[in-house]
């Protein structure tokens, strides 16, 4: 077991690099760097010095160096934990993260939890209810949820917020209290703003879980030990529960593993851009977008390594849940 | 011979999308206490439903239509009680009546040993579940010296493993105190019949429903399997209700026979009777294709000319006429026959036997 992990963690490591590596040239792939955009900028605002600033920078960050040389030099400054620094921002990105790590983990864990608490017990009555007309409906709503996406269905919201209540709904704060410290009043203002884009992420979120957790459990209803363990004198409800949920939800923890728990950086993206919220995710859509290679490239190892972590613990849990299953 | 279970003029149907399939049309049946009765018939004739129906335990879409299934019960922590008659296909599927007869008075096991197992729980634990539902014990140990002991308590998680692990060694499976901790996947075929055959007998059930319990084993295993059956039902007095498509296997255990063919029964006598003296042309084929040693080698084996109908478009008046050998036209495709008694003991659906 033990030696499994540490061989597990050991590719991980491997693969972080490998990942460092392809996604530092492929983000420095098109033409130009962050510094060219700025160059235009600051000269069509007509400033005479930009030439000699845009050098200056070009030094600071070493972007004159050659690609392996700084390549090298930040990914060994990484594991020393620094990331570099944000041009866009001149910040280091680990500053810029960290302030908004805090906010991303709690709306990220928060859809989770509604997402979860939602989808499994309406797949199970989806499931036990085949063709029912609740299993209808259910299915219905699913298929809308998965056909939209969660963006539109937050500039949805933002328009009925703003044109029928006449609110602001954006961000995670009211204006007063984005920059005043930690109270029960600001708690009480967050949890106001944070509902909104915990149910749009639980949308779209648990219409896939719940068409999953459907489909697994309809294949597991049709297995021998079903009917076995009713004809043991078993309720309907424990046969449900105890026998086929334990045993269709097993698939689940994979996805929680690879898909939820990587989800916790950079879930939901595009949503939170149009809402505006202080997360991780438009932080990295602007780092793409604007060449801000450090930024961008930091991002991306922490997702590849959330991603490697994640399956990681699926497995542990996979083997800790289903004895069928040996870590090997 | 006591009457457990008697099935009487039993109809399901199932309303699919391509029509009604008569899955079991007027089948009735005794099983009497302790003694064996077989079911036989090819795939999709409707056994394995009019055993499910004895334990109300119809798949959707299915219905019972018409018909009862009377259980005879009679405490069996009270075997000076006196006997209720229970209709089973008036209870709740669901309700607490008839999970008390399901495992604790009807124990059943299933065609497919591998999968009939619950993949994350032990042996131990599934036969546990089991005795929590239906197994009681005295209630003091000083009372067991008592004549009558009236009062009885649930088993407690202790005990549950001591009996599992007994039950275990009963049903012959080897290093019984390692075994009730190991899962479905690290135990063989056999063993998981086995095992099944243990949490069924645990609750020392009054009848056993075995459907086609050794189809998915090999032929020794089958033996020792039939064997094991055997034996136990001579210590445990229990009645039961052999389902298989195998002439063989029913010959060895069945004291009689219900041979069923589409949903109909055809045909049911004593074990012997049967085997000696079969009345219907159906069971006559059957018994036909069996492989004999010693037969000439160049001769073919005799088998059923045709097809199992389709059950949306049953065949009209007998539904066996298009491949029976003793056709009669003009009569058989025109004429339901009607359940016969030809000699005493011995039923035929036939028109051979009718006056028409």
């Amino acid at each position: 077991m033990l030696t499994y992990i540490g061989r597990r963690l050991v590719y991980s490591f491997i693969m972080l690099v490998l990942v460092s590596f392809v996604s530092f040239i492929i983000i420095e792939l098109p033409p130009g760097d962050y510094l060219t955009q700025k160059l235009q900028e600051l000269q069509a605002r007509g400033d005479r010095s930009a030439e000699m600033r845009i050098e200056e920078y070009r030094a600071r960050y070493g972007l004159d160096k050659p690609l392996m040389e700084r390549y090298w030099i930040w990914i060994s400054n990484f594991i020393k934990g620094d990331f570099g620094e944000s041009f866009e921002y001149e910040r280091p990105v680990a500053e810029l993260l960290g302030q908004r790590l805090g906010m991303t983990v709690i709306l990220a864990l928060s859809t989770l939890l509604v997402t979860w608490v939602i989808a499994i017990p309406v797949g199970v009555y989806s499931a036990t209810h085949q063709y029912s007309t609740g299993d209808q409906i259910i299915t219905t709503l699913s298929f809308i949820g998965l056909g939209m996406p969660s963006f539109l269905l937050a500039l949805l919201v933002l328009f009925f917020a703003v044109m029928v209540l006449d609110q602001d709904i954006g961000g995670l704060f009211s204006r007063e209290f984005a920059d005043a410290p930690w109270s029960w009043a600001k708690v009480w203002n967050l949890l106001k703003h944070l509902w909104i884009p915990t149910l749009i992420g639980a949308v779209t979120g648990t219409a896939g879980l719940v068409r999953i957790m459907r489909g697994n459990l309809l294949e597991t209803l049709g297995q021998p030990f079903v009917e076995a363990a009713r004809a043991r004198g078993l309720k309907n409800r424990t046969v449900t529960w105890k026998h086929a949920v334990r045993v269709a939800i097993n698939p689940l923890i994979v996805i929680l593993g690879t898909e939820a728990f990587p989800s916790i950086i950079v879930g939901n993206t595009l949503m939170a851009v149009v809402l505006n919220l202080p997360t991780i995710g438009p932080l990295y859509i602007n780092a793409l977008v604007g060449q801000d290679m450090y930024m961008a490239g930091t991002i991306l190892v922490f997702i590849v390594g959330m991603i490697m972590l994640g399956s990681l613990l699926a497995d542990i849990a996979l083997a800790a849940l289903d004895p069928r299953i040996r870590l090997e | 011979m006591e009457p457990l279970v008697e099935v009487k003029n039993l109809n399901v149907e199932f309303d699919v999308r391509d029509g009604i399939v008569h899955a079991v049309d007027g089948v009735s049946f005794t099983v009497h206490r302790g003694r064996t009765l077989g079911v036989i018939g090819e795939s999709g004739c409707g056994k394995s439903i009019t055993a499910k129906t004895i334990m109300q335990m119809v798949p959707k879409p299915g219905e019972i239509t018409s018909g009862e299934v009377l259980f005879h019960y009679r405490d069996k922590y009270d075997p000076e009680g006196d006997i209720e008659v229970i209709n089973i296909t008036n209870l709740d599927p669901d309700g607490r009546r008839i999970r008390k007869i399901r495992g604790g008075e009807i124990g059943m096991i299933f065609q497919e040993p591998m999968s009939s197992l619950t993949p994350v729980y032990t042996s131990g634990t599934l036969i546990g579940e089991a005795l929590h539902l239906h197994r009681l014990v005295p209630k003091t140990v000083g009372e067991e010296m008592a004549q009558n002991i009236k009062e009885y308590r649930h088993v407690t998680d202790e005990e549950a493993r001591e009996i599992s692990i007994e039950m275990l060694r009963k049903v012959g499976i080897p290093k019984p105190e390692q075994r009730v901790d190991s899962y479905a996947h690290q135990l063989s075929g056999g063993q998981r019949q086995r095992v099944m055959i243990a949490i069924a007998l645990s609750c020392r059930p009054a009848m056993l429903i075995a459907d086609e319990p050794t189809t998915a084993l090999d032929v020794s295993i089958e033996a020792q399997i039939l064997d094991l059956m055997a034996d136990l039902q001579e210590t445990v007095d229990m009645a039961i209700m052999f389902i298989t498509h195998d002439l063989g296997v029913i010959a060895e255990v069945a004291d009689e026979i219900v041979v069923m063919y589409m949903g109909k029964q055809v045909e049911t006598a004593d074990a012997t009777e049967l085997y000696y003296n079969p009345l219907h042309p159906y069971t006559r084929a059957l018994l036909k294709s069996i492989p004999q040693i010693g037969k000439r080698s160049t001769q073919r084996l005799a088998s059923i000319k045709g097809m199992v109908p389709d059950p949306f478009n049953l065949p009209s008046g007998c539904v066996f006429h298009p491949r029976c050998p003793e056709y009669m036209p003009g009569k058989c495709d025109r004429i339901v026959p009607k359940w016969t008694e030809v000699e005493e003991g011995h039923y035929a659906r036939c028109l051979l036997y009718e006056e028409v």
